[in-house]
């Protein structure tokens, strides 16, 4: 996405969204006004279009050149929410692009010399972070879990040892083992719930009940674009994928033992691959977003930051009348 | 006021009673009840059993000495059998072990692997040409020399209190000495196998019994104590030895000299775990096997055993202890004195040897180290008068009654009681592949309990896929999943069931790696975690973090991952000094996520392995 730049002209005509345009009431000038204070929901920006009724009318022209000047009107609101639209949506490609480095920044304040930092699997933004501090002359040491079944552990350790810093590649199994002599388990994440909660890849619950265990600070870091203004409910299962089983299980070598004919004809092998995992806020010590270090209690305030009240839940819009 | 309480009568302080007793009816004592209010759970007579989840109390010969009346030596042997037979009421399991070991009184002085006790046994030995049976040491002066009789009986009759000062202060004079032997000797004996002090008793035993016997006599004097009080003294000096840290590079040199298999020391080693070997795999095999036949003093049964355990065919506690000890069965077999030398102290260091070498192959298991310990003493306490074919055939079948015993027997105790915690319905959670789970779930399944598994497996060893393929084939239904799954799959779960290598002193469970994050995310989510376990693999060494003892395996089983080419992202990087693959293969997981341990003693707490251990003692562990 890094090159995507959408042009502030587009050559379509897609003028679906024009069609209904409630007059201005008083719940749009309300709206208004709440919108001076945040930053406009897409929302609005679709409601607040000026209605083709209240301007003024050329008096006495005719038909056709009521019609063209509406045609020239619609024209030009259309472009007018297009380039708005597609401004956003800039915005929020060059956020994603420059959040690494502002939470990177902040990497010095939180990493000290002589100290062990663990992470599992491989964030880009956590990589960002720890070269940051390295670069400040900070003399670390990072266990990397390989994290299984994706191996992307290996990939994380690649990078850091290309580096320059001291890695140790460990199993998911030896976290437990290991997290006893480590200073900070530093994470990124997948999504960030308006709970403080964290869909995080699978296996961070069970390094931050580890690290809970041992009074090990857990660090996440995410940029604001991850925040999700959904309060999770049973997250694990609703919030989840599986992936395919045979990232764990060869098909080759368990064929036979998967033979249906038996018994109830149900199969015996059940092979249960999820992506994410859940952390509760609890388990979370700090978040670390382009915006600064915040406590899991704070993120909804983020979300308000973010996200327009209005903007929370994408409802069709009922026909109206014009 | 109860009226069955007695009238409390005071409990000479000397002789204190430690531990769980039962109420003493069937001993000739004078302190009827005095001991029953003490220990209200075992309110009831020996007679009844007991329900599974009681340690049946052991029969001390405190029971029976109760009166400290030096002269009725000879009355506590035969009452000390029948607390044996009465005790056997308790585990019916265990009772042709009680049964045979009656010919040991209850008493732990006598053996103790303390290099001073085996050396006084070794030098009373020496004085007694006329010992009937084996190591009823300390009891009786009739087995001493006469002239120690005397000196012993008058010793007894003096009061405890300077009687015991006296001992004291010569064993503490004999203790220095022979500790002094130890350190020279040490120097050259070969290094003791990791968590076990078995090599050590052995060479200062040859040490000591250089020396003078004069030691001896008071030696023995000092063994004639009353009460339990020497016992204790005994436990205090029964630390377990420290084991060999690999950091201290002049022990690590030495061992070198002498060893068998060429280790070459891995590059890239981890800090952290310094004081733990690491060598280079892969070259260790194919060298072993081309010095097959210039090893004249290896066994070929101890060589083949070794070169399962280096190419990783044999693994699992219970496993590689049998193996170990069929293969000592072999070597017993084909054993003959060399002229001059006695059988046990030869013998003794023929298995010193050989168990070094397994060492070099691969770190001694817990159950292996309390296996050599038994099998040590048990040569140790080989009468002088004893023939060599009946010696040897008296160790073959005491091994072989280890085995059936603590093994076998024991499995059969452990799945007995653990499968009344199955209930139609549960969804069981195990992890990696242990013997005692395999078991157990297997008869459940026979005893048409409807439940069914989920195996947790974790790389880069993938246990969990052999059960998978065992249990399947057995018909019960499996789910299987990869242990960074545990959150997910364990609000599935009702019982989790764990097999431990070892269990140590502190209550801490020392099993494969993974098992603690296993158990810790159960008790996160409240899910009862039941660990199954031998009590032979109990230990008295304790443990709180598993990085002051493990054991390390390959480092580059965890940068390849088998199948998956793709992902062989570190091939360039090993040659890399900033990268450390570690290989841990055990972790060590707290007392407190354990629910309850599943042992042929019981269903017990956590909190009381170190009862078992100590209560029981090493000889009744192991017979």
């Amino acid at each position: 996405m890094a090159g995507l730049n959408l042009s502030a002209v587009s050559d379509d005509d897609d003028d679906n969204d024009q069609d209904d345009h409630p007059v201005l009431s008083a719940a749009a000038v309300a709206a208004a006004a709440r919108s001076t204070l945040r930053p406009p929901s897409l929302q609005t920006l679709l409601e607040d279009m000026p209605d083709p009724a209240a301007v003024p009318h050329t008096s006495s022209s005719g038909g056709d050149s009521e019609e063209k000047s509406k045609s020239a009107d619609k024209s030009s609101r259309s472009r007018k929410l297009k380039h708005d639209v597609i401004e956003a949506v800039n915005e929020l490609i060059e956020d994603i692009d420059t959040c690494h480095e502002q939470i990177a920044e902040q990497a010095v304040e939180h990493i000290h010399h002589n100290e062990v930092i663990l992470t599992l699997g491989s964030s880009r933004t956590v990589l960002e972070f720890l070269y940051a501090a390295k670069e400040k002359k900070r003399s670390f040491r990072v266990f990397v879990a390989e994290g299984a079944p994706r191996y992307q552990g290996h990939l994380l350790a690649k990078e850091l040892v290309a580096r320059g810093l001291q890695t140790t590649l460990i199993t998911d199994s030896a976290v437990f083992a290991m997290i006893s002599r480590v200073n900070m388990v530093i994470v990124g994440a997948h999504a960030v719930m308006a709970n403080g909660g964290v869909i995080a890849p699978v296996g961070l619950n069970m390094v931050a009940l580890a690290a809970q265990r041992h009074a090990v600070p857990f660090v996440v870091l995410a940029g604001s674009h991850k925040l999700c203004p959904l309060y999770p409910h049973n997250p694990e299962v609703l919030l989840n994928e599986l992936r395919s089983p045979s990232e764990l299980l060869d098909f080759g070598e368990f064929s036979d033992c998967m033979d249906f004919g038996s018994g109830s004809g149900s199969p015996l092998i059940h092979v249960v691959n999820p992506t994410f995992d859940y952390v509760p806020p609890k388990l979370v010590s700090l978040f670390i977003t382009d915006t600064g270090g915040h406590n899991p209690s704070y993120m909804y305030r983020l979300i308000a930051d973010y996200y327009s009240a209005d903007d929370l839940v994408l409802q069709r819009k009922a026909a109206a009348s014009n | 006021m109860e009226p069955r309480r007695n009238p409390r009568t005071v409990i000479d302080p000397k002789v204190r009673q430690v531990g769980f007793f039962a109420p003493p009816d069937r001993s000739q004592s004078g302190l009827p009840d005095a001991a029953s209010p003490v220990h209200a759970s075992s309110s009831s007579p020996s007679g009844n059993s007991l329900s599974p989840v009681m340690i049946p109390p052991p029969r001390h010969h405190s029971d029976n000495l109760i009166p400290p009346l030096p002269s009725p030596r000879s009355v506590p042997h035969p009452a000390v059998p029948s607390s044996y037979t009465a005790a056997s009421e308790f585990s019916p399991t265990a009772a042709s072990s009680y049964s045979s070991g009656s010919r040991f009184p209850g008493d732990g002085d006598d053996v103790s692997f303390s290099p001073g006790r085996l050396a006084k046994e070794n030098s009373v030995k020496v004085m007694a040409s006329s010992v009937p049976t084996v190591s009823l040491v300390n009891k009786p002066p009739l087995n001493i020399a006469a002239t120690d009789k005397a000196g012993a009986e008058v010793l007894n009759d003096r009061p405890k209190a300077p009687k015991e000062k006296m001992s004291k202060a010569e064993r503490r004079a004999l203790q220095e000495s022979q500790r002094a032997a130890k350190a020279a000797a040490k120097a050259e004996a070969s290094k003791g196998p990791a968590g076990t002090p078995g090599a050590a008793p052995a060479k200062p035993a040859k040490a000591a019994s250089r020396k003078s016997d004069v030691a001896s006599a008071s030696v023995t004097a000092s063994e004639k104590k009353g009460g339990d009080r020497p016992t204790e003294k005994e436990r205090k000096k029964d630390v377990p030895h420290p084991r060999m840290q690999y950091d201290d590079t002049s022990r690590v040199e030495k061992a070198k000299r002498r060893a068998v298999v060429k280790q070459t020391e891995a590059r890239n080693r981890v800090e952290l775990f310094r004081h733990l070997p690491q060598y280079e795999h892969g070259s260790q095999l194919p060298d072993l096997e081309s010095k097959f036949f210039q090893l004249d003093p290896m066994h070929p049964a101890v060589y083949k055993v070794g070169l399962h355990y280096l190419s990783g065919d044999i693994s699992g506690g219970n496993a590689r202890c049998i193996a170990m000890l069929q293969a000592f069965q072999e070597v017993i077999k084909d054993y003959s004195t060399p002229p001059e030398k006695t059988l046990s102290r030869d013998l003794t260091a023929k298995i010193s040897s050989y168990v070094s070498f397994f060492t070099e192959c691969r770190p001694l298991s817990v159950s292996m180290g309390n296996a050599i310990r038994f099998l040590k003493s048990r040569i140790a306490k080989l009468p002088l008068t004893m023939s060599e074919s009946e010696a040897k055939t008296t160790l073959q079948s005491d091994i072989d009654h280890f085995i059936n015993e603590k093994i076998i027997v024991a499995d059969k105790v452990i799945v007995s009681h653990a499968v009344t915690k199955i209930r139609d319905g549960d969804v069981l959670l195990t992890y990696g592949s242990s013997s005692a789970v395999e078991m157990i779930l297997q008869r459940a399944h026979e005893l048409g309990k409807q439940f069914r598994v989920v195996l947790v497996d974790s790389r880069p060893k993938l246990e969990g896929q052999l059960l998978l393929r065992r249990l399947v084939a057995k018909g019960i239904s499996c789910t299987y999943t990869h242990i960074n799954a545990i959150s997910y799959i364990m609000h599935e779960a009702t019982r989790v069931f764990l097999g431990a290598s070892a269990v140590l002193s502190n209550g801490t469970v020392y099993s494969r790696v993974g098992t603690a994050c296993v158990a810790m995310v159960a008790h996160a989510f409240d899910v009862p975690v039941l660990v199954c376990c031998e009590a032979y693999k109990f230990h008295e060494r304790v443990q709180l973090d598993s990085i002051c003892s493990n054991e390390l395996g390959d480092p580059h089983a965890i940068a390849n991952v088998p199948g998956r080419e793709q992902l062989n992202f570190l091939d360039g990087c090993a040659k890399s000094d900033n990268l450390q693959l570690l290989n841990l293969i055990y972790d060590v997981m707290p007392s407190d996520y354990v629910s309850m341990i599943i042992t042929d003693y019981g269903m017990v707490p956590p909190t009381s392995v170190p009862v078992i251990v100590r209560e029981y003692r090493r000889e009744h562990l192991w017979m």
